[in-house]
């Protein structure tokens, strides 16, 4: 029997991790919007009620609240989907929270084309454009259950605004090793290479690793970095690669556009220009299936992007 | 403060408006001026601030929802003595802490940032709520324009404040009647607004006179007394009061005078300070 490996949503993990840091933080909070049971905060409200807020289905509203909040010394962490945490939301949070720099932390679950059966209305892919225009916005999306507690302990021991997508779908847990560290803005080199290089985020990270070793079974030594952090994005991590190898492919499951795709592509093509192609969602909106079904639709599997990159090689 | 210096400061106080305006060459005069009487009351009678902590943690916050009336916020903070009045006319200058908008990053006193309408009550509530939560009595005003309640987030920050019942923050509609597109009833009428926020469970106090200074103290000190609910006081103003030609006019909402109208408005306000 093989190994099995341990999976679990980063929207779980976000959960877990909030009631995780409770105690060590008592001025943290956390507010939703009639979702906490999708965003996985029942396990905060259930260890601290009188500190979680339930705004009712008002993102809009929670997203100012917790501004205020944060004025008052508060470490707010606001939970919604992605689709109303990011989208929604977007000139209230700019203006709430980006420009006066508040404190505040958005946690947003359901991002990307993996929230699956809900389909195109409930499926943000335009999160991280969005977000990462807002001067001083912190971007996260971290891959696996680890690195997901992680990002949420950096979050809480900064001061600004942070914004992590996290998924529906189940993540293998891979960063289960004792040299793993969180540094925010730090790409993780998990594999290296000297031919071309995968830059993933999120989920995508597991299936480019998988992707990899399929790579590799024909001779393809692929890179794989983990971009965890993309804004503020790690320059040197990628000018690296744009220098030792020859073609760079970023992996999302979100638009490229604006997303992943360009940050890494603004770095390149500015500090060295390479070739970098961007795979994840291209100009359409998703549908309704299962994350899996999806996935494989879309080509952003380990399947996929294999597929993908022997095509573009 | 007596009366009579309420009176004059709120003079000051449109002084302090019309100069930063005509320094800036643009703003929002008509709202300002409206509520003038308001900024006045709040900031030399009823809240606890102290211009030389203006951060105190135990302070009374205010919010401008209706941010575009800055001039009217950084004209009381000026004469307060949280930065110097001679700074007024550099409104809205490359290089002036005196942005268009409130911006509490830079300026000093001011509690939130704010300048896209319909989003200051929701801080105001997030303030109220970290009162709450640490048990502190400070309290929270805001300041929303009977146009700017059109904005659907203010209905659902009112909905949250009466549902928490946050009777720790005062909500004033400043009920000038005009907008920028003309009267607030023709270009999408919000009225009752009274029976509106009374329905979100607010306690609510109608001002007949909201530039008179008794009729404002009686409504803040019944404010005070109520338990178990926020308060929203519904005050009726006149937009550019006190200067003769701006009073009722809907072209005064965003438009700053040129010199010989500066010179007419600080006129007018003289003659009014005098005849105190």
């Amino acid at each position: 029997m093989s190994e099995e490996i341990k999976k679990i949503a980063t929207r779980e993990s976000y959960g877990n991790a909030l009631a995780m840091y409770g105690e060590e933080y008592p001025n943290l909070v956390v507010l939703d919007a009639d979702l906490a049971n999708a965003t996985k905060t029942g396990v905060f409200q259930k260890k601290y009620p009188d500190r979680h807020i339930d705004c009712g289905i008002a993102e809009a509203d929670m997203t100012g609240i917790a501004a205020g909040l944060a004025t008052c010394g508060k470490i707010p962490f606001i939970s919604s989907f992605a689709m109303f945490a990011a989208g929604r939301n977007f000139e209230v949070v700019r203006n709430s929270i980006g420009y006066p720099h508040l404190n505040v932390k958005i946690g947003a679950t359901h991002a990307g084309i993996t929230v699956g059966e809900d389909g195109a209305s409930h499926q943000a892919l335009e999160d991280i454009a969005l977000m990462r225009t807002i001067p001083g916005m912190t971007v996260v999306c971290p891959s696996d259950d680890i690195e997901t507690k992680a990002a949420v302990k950096a979050a809480l021991e900064m001061d600004g605004p942070f914004y992590m997508r996290t998924s529906r779908a189940a993540s293998p847990v891979f960063n289960d090793n004792p040299d793993y560290r969180f540094e925010l803005g730090k790409g993780i080199t998990l594999k290296d290479g000297k031919d071309i290089t995968i830059i993933a985020t999120g989920v995508e990270v597991s299936y480019s690793m998988e992707a990899a070793k399929m790579l590799e079974a024909d001779g393809v030594d692929a890179r794989v970095i983990n971009i965890h952090t993309i804004k503020p994005i790690d320059e040197d991590i990628i000018v690296k690669a744009a220098k030792e190898t020859k073609k760079i492919f970023t992996v999302e499951e979100a638009f490229v556009t604006g997303g992943l795709g360009s940050a890494v592509t603004e770095v390149v093509s500015e500090k060295n220009p390479a070739t970098v192609h961007r795979l994840g969602m291209q100009d359409v909106f998703g549908e309704s299936g299962s994350w899996s079904a999806l996935l494989e639709k879309y080509e952003l599997d380990a399947k996929g992007i294999y597929n993908q990159i022997k095509k573009l090689l | 403060m007596d009366k009579k210096e309420l009176l004059k400061t709120a003079v000051k106080v449109r002084k302090g408006i019309v100069t930063a305006v005509h320094g800036a060459k643009a703003g929002h005069p008509g709202g300002s001026l409206s509520a003038a009487d308001i900024f006045t009351y709040l900031y030399f009678e009823e809240m606890k601030v102290d211009p030389k902590n203006p951060k105190d943690p135990d302070r009374d916050r205010f919010v401008l929802s209706k941010g575009h009336t800055a001039p009217g916020l950084y004209s009381a903070l000026a004469y307060r003595g949280f930065f110097p009045v001679e700074d007024l006319p550099t409104l809205r200058h490359l290089g002036s802490y005196l942005q268009g908008h409130p911006d509490m990053k830079h300026i000093p006193g001011v509690d939130m940032s704010s300048g896209s309408l319909g989003q200051g009550l929701s801080a105001a509530c997030g303030m109220a709520l970290a009162g709450k939560l640490d048990n502190k009595n400070y309290r929270v005003y805001c300041l929303c324009g009977d146009g700017e309640i059109q904005e659907g987030q203010i209905w659902e920050a009112a909905m949250f404040a009466g549902a928490r019942k946050l009777d720790n923050l005062c909500v004033i509609v400043d009920n000038n009647n005009l907008q920028i597109d003309g009267p607030i009833t023709e270009v999408c009428d919000p009225y009752p607004i009274d029976k509106k926020f009374e329905a979100f469970n607010f306690h609510v106090i109608n001002v007949a006179d909201g530039n008179d200074m008794d009729q404002l103290k009686s409504a803040f000190d019944e404010a005070k007394t109520v338990k178990g609910k926020p308060v929203c006081i519904v005050a009726k103003t006149v937009k550019g009061k006190g200067v003769s030609f701006m009073e009722n006019q809907v072209g005064w909402h965003g438009k700053a005078p040129n010199d010989e109208e500066y010179a007419t408005a600080m006129s007018d306000l003289e003659k009014l300070e005098a005849a105190l």
